[in-house]
């Protein structure tokens, strides 16, 4: 139970994907123009990264090491069309649209075929899908933070109230594209920072 | 024609992959130490592109559609770019040894830069006829190679220069690619 437990510590703070590994930047930037967007584009990895995880754990024995990779995609991919088809048909208006063209593009998010190249490949079921629990939850929480970052600095707003008085006008930049590297690049440099200060 | 022209501008400048539509981003951050490496990656991803967009358009509208699986298209199209990035690798590997010690660490990373899938889908998503999608890829990927390269001329003059410590690394590149993407910001409404 414990190490159930280090798995998910882990991916969430000691080794968070987007934080500290710096993994999947593509959709860490494209999707946070609001919080809202942020946490559903992180727990659509999550149940990707589960699933993939559970089913690849369970095959590992049967996957000839020397085609694995290709097998990997395709499972990975098949989840995907699931997540994709799912969000399609209950949250259209809500996230869909929004996220458009980065439900697809999850397969190749580099944290999944990371964690099925890493962990999956080498564990029991149980523990890998702990570990996609983990990572997704890591990943989805560095999502939401800069997506209620952006939405702030950018429309005012949190998860979508307008909390800043009209009078004062958000700088739009924000939730644009070069919004999203600054924002992103000071939320790293703060990490750096408090993570060295904790290691004096 | 003046159709292509908007393609071949927007593809490039407006909607820039990596700095406008943030796709292509790890080798953006990844090999963009010094301009050598910067160019070559563009070039082969270049090549990859433009052919992917070609195939994963058949593989669409000539077996996907006949067929009525087009939910299908996102597993049939890594499947056409993985193999796809094997076989350049094994062809060029072949024809010119050289070419390929220049390139072989970034050729199979190419099956996993989300600009490949993201041109393909792309294509599908705007009806792109063959040629649109060909040109889209093309000119796409040009683009990708021209912010790569300029953001590698960045960084290595970032290298020469002192840096706050809990900058460094990774949050200066964001940074620098932030202030670039401001630059680009100036080209829309162009089209």
């Amino acid at each position: 139970m414990s190490k159930l437990i280090d798995g998910l510590k882990r991916g969430i703070i000691e080794e968070n994907p987007t934080f500290v590994q710096v993994l999947g930047m593509c959709p860490t930037l494209a999707t946070t123009t609001s919080a809202i967007n942020g946490l559903g584009m992180g727990l659509s990895v999550t149940a990707v990264l589960m699933c993939s995880n559970l089913a690849i754990s369970a095959l590992r024995n049967v996957i000839p090491s020397k085609i694995r990779i290709p097998a990997y995609i395709v499972l990975i991919a098949t989840f995907v069309t699931v997540v994709d088809l799912l969000l399609q048909a209950f949250f259209y208006d809500t996230l869909y649209k929004a996220l458009g063209l980065f439900i697809p593009l999850i397969v190749v998010n580099c944290i999944i075929l990371g964690r099925a190249e890493a962990y999956a490949s080498k564990n029991d079921p149980v523990s890998s899908l702990f570990d996609g629990l983990g990572n997704g939850l890591g990943f989805t929480m560095a999502l939401t933070i800069l997506g209620v970052i952006r939405e702030f600095l950018g429309a005012g707003s949190f998860f979508g109230i307008q909390i800043l008085p009209a009078a004062i006008t958000p700088a739009a930049i924000m939730i644009m594209a070069p919004g999203g590297f600054i924002v992103l690049g000071i939320v790293l440099a703060t990490f750096n920072h408090i993570r060295s200060r904790k290691e004096k | 024609m003046p159709r292509l022209l908007i393609i071949i501008i927007s593809a490039v400048f407006v909607n820039n992959f990596v700095l406008s539509r943030f796709l292509g981003i790890c080798p953006f951050l990844g090999v963009s130490k010094k301009i050598d490496t910067a160019v070559g990656m563009g070039l082969a991803v270049t090549f990859v592109m433009t052919v992917a967009s070609a195939f994963t358009y058949m593989v669409y509208n000539w077996i996907l559609v006949p067929l009525n699986v087009e939910y299908l298209y996102n597993i049939a199209f890594i499947l056409v770019i993985a193999s796809l990035v094997q076989m350049v690798e094994m062809v060029i590997q072949k024809v010119s040894p050289a070419l390929y010690s220049a390139l072989g660490v970034y050729l199979p990373l190419i099956t996993t830069n989300c600009a490949v899938l993201g041109v393909a889908v792309l294509n599908m998503q705007e009806n792109y006829n063959l040629l649109e999608s060909v040109v889209n890829g093309c000119f796409a990927a040009l683009g990708f190679t021209l912010g790569i390269t300029l953001f590698a001329g960045v960084r290595e003059r970032i290298a020469h220069n002192r840096i706050l410590q809990a900058f460094e690394g990774f949050p200066i590149a964001l940074l620098s690619a932030g202030l670039m993407a401001i630059a680009f910001l100036g080209f829309q409404g162009l089209v």
